[in-house]
């Protein structure tokens, strides 16, 4: 099943094979994750899609090692450059963070300390990892600050988090995990908390970085609007399994397989059409100790590098008799 | 220790917030600027050696001289008001300053690792706290014997208690922040994020209870002297002032007790006012 995975194994930055995670809850076992094997190529971005729920934070989680303590890997490997994040524990994973992959959150108003200064947290990584003194970091702070999009750095490089609005803590945030110059950066909805203008202008800064410093992005997040921008490869996810990916976005827009993924895109918004409800959906999925605990199937291959879930699936099988009694 | 750098913008960003009409904050202020003012300028405040006797001038009311009068021994009440406030004031802030280093260490580690250390640590908070405040201090300088040494260790052993448990409250509550998340995300040592980012958030509330905790001192420093227990004589100190002064109430000589107990109490209120004052001021918004 690992072999699914297309690419040669040394492009590809982040591999994620057979992954299981089972989560603890009140002294049972719930099956949170099950079959999730994907990539991210160098210099690619691959999008991880899915409704609130589906298991795609999890799995950042999972990889960042910031799982909560009822929650645990149970099978699967995670590799980095070729090595196993896992493997010892996580010592290798903690010699990476930062320096090899970092990761941007979801809300920028919490995720950055309220009472430090941001210009050093942006330097806080790399002050951990370098020998830089303190003047050469607040210099790398204001090129960084520069770098993505806040103006007057130098001036600004000692303002508190308050003092900025969203959009500039969201960008002072990608500036602290661009601060050691990382391979792959995993996003975890970095513009679900900004307003739509300022989500545009975050995924136009997301663009100018895969281009202009080849950075790896992994973009969980439930807006396939966001992924169709920014994104090369495509991981929809749902009930914790993925359920159709492939290396090129363009053939699932065009022509989706799976019925959920069929379901998802219909669901966009247009400007021009109806107000519409999910196509077929009339629930979203269901929540983790309601789910059924069957492992998932393997998945097939509609052409290399496009595979789908088979389409009976006792979750999705809820949803499809449920919309049927319309 | 490293933390007091990373306190420096903490504390100045909230004082700038602060709000004008913090009445009890600038009144505790004022109120101990002036107390340690005079205990720090005592030797220019009077003239009279605190402990050198004058055994023909026992007793004295308010004189030309000895304004505040003398004692049994003849010693100027007013000089020994000074001096005894320099001895109670600076041990009641350098007792308070171990239990805060050894409760805000304690209390971070504590609450940023939880598991079994945790545990046996608060196990042993609760046995520390099961016992009277009073009762563990005396028994402990009692123990350990009279001295300025002991009151220090006595007061450390048991008052750590406090810091560590309100640190560790707050700790728990930093620790589930996102914000913690990323720094470990960034590679950052749980050391570096202990002194880095959960005290700046969670010092404030050990500065304002160790405001409160020097009352206690004082309170403690000064109970302990008025039992016999604690400072030697002849050092000049508010609790043994009172004790001594006692045996003259009878004999209409008020000021002698009085005096001494008026010095703890104004210094009391003093710090209790800064205490409150700062509980406003640095109050976390959440």
């Amino acid at each position: 099943m690992n072999a699914m995975n297309s690419g040669a194994m040394t492009s590809n930055v982040l591999e994620v094979e057979d992954l299981q995670i089972v989560a603890r809850i009140a002294g049972r076992d719930y099956i949170a994750i099950d079959n999730i094997s994907f990539s991210v190529a160098e210099g690619h971005a691959r999008g991880l899609v899915g409704e609130s729920g589906s298991g795609k934070s999890l799995t950042l989680r999972a990889i960042m090692g910031l799982l909560p303590a009822n929650v645990r890997v149970t099978s699967g490997v995670i590799k980095f450059q070729g090595q196993d994040l896992l493997a010892e524990g996580g010592k290798y994973r903690k010699s990476v963070l930062g320096t090899g992959i970092s990761m941007v959150f979801q809300e920028p108003s919490v995720a950055l300390n309220p009472v430090m200064k941001i210009g050093k947290q942006i330097t806080d990584s790399l002050m951990q990892h370098s020998d830089l003194n303190r003047k050469q970091a607040r210099e790398r702070a204001i090129d960084l600050m520069d770098q993505v999009g806040i103006r007057e750095a130098s001036k600004r490089v000692d303002d508190f988090p308050f003092q900025l609005s969203g959009g500039m803590k969201q960008r002072v945030m990608i500036a602290a995990a661009l601060a050691c110059g990382p391979e792959l950066i995993l996003c975890d909805e970095p513009t679900t908390a900004l307003d739509v203008t300022i989500q545009a202008q975050i995924i136009e800064l997301f663009k100018k970085l895969r281009s202009e410093l080849k950075v790896s992005l992994l973009y969980v997040t439930h807006d396939i609007g966001v992924v169709a921008e920014l994104c090369d490869a495509i991981s929809v996810m749902y009930s914790g399994r993925i359920v159709e990916q492939a290396d090129d976005i363009n053939k699932v827009f065009s022509h989706p397989r799976h019925p959920y993924t069929k379901a998802l895109l219909s669901a966009i918004p247009r400007i021009d059409g109806p107000i519409q409800r999910l196509k077929g959906l009339d629930n979203t999925g269901p929540s983790l100790t309601q789910r059924s605990q069957e492992l998932a199937p393997p998945m097939t291959n509609v052409e290399p590098g496009w595979q789908i879930a088979p389409f009976e699936f006792a979750d999705l099988d809820a949803l499809w008799s449920a919309s049927s009694h319309e | 220790m490293s933390t007091s750098l990373s306190l420096r913008p903490n504390i100045l960003s909230r004082l700038r917030g602060f709000r004008v009409n913090n009445f009890r904050l600038y009144l505790g202020i004022f109120i101990i600027f002036v107390v340690v003012a005079m205990a720090v300028l005592a030797s220019h405040l009077t003239k009279f050696d605190p402990i050198s006797q004058d055994l023909l001038n026992t007793l004295q009311g308010g004189t030309a001289e000895h304004f505040l009068g003398t004692d049994n021994l003849g010693r100027d009440v007013w000089s020994r008001l000074l001096y005894g406030g320099r001895t109670d004031l600076f041990l009641a802030s350098i007792a308070v300053l171990a239990p805060f280093v050894i409760g805000t260490v304690v209390g971070a580690i504590c609450g940023y690792f939880s598991g079994w250390v945790d545990t046996l640590v608060m196990r042993i908070a609760d046995v520390v706290v099961a016992f009277p405040f009073y009762v563990l201090v005396i028994s402990l300088v009692f123990i350990l014997g009279n001295g300025v040494g002991s009151i220090f260790i006595a007061i450390s052993l048991v008052s750590w208690v406090a810091y560590a448990r309100i640190v560790r409250a707050e700790t728990m509550i930093v620790r589930s922040k996102e914000f913690i998340e990323a720094a470990q995300t960034g590679g950052i040592s749980n050391q570096k994020i202990i002194t880095r980012h959960v005290l700046p958030n969670v010092i404030t509330q050990a500065i304002v209870y160790a405001m409160s905790d020097i009352v206690l001192n004082i309170g403690v420093i000064v109970t302990l002297s008025y039992f016999g227990l604690g400072i030697v004589p002849p050092t000049p100190d508010w609790g043994r002032m009172i004790a001594e002064g006692q045996q003259f109430l009878a004999g209409g000589y008020y000021a002698l007790t009085i005096l001494p107990a008026l010095a703890v109490v104004i210094t009391s209120l003093g710090l209790s006012f800064i205490g409150d004052g700062l509980a406003v001021a640095l109050r976390v918004k959440r």
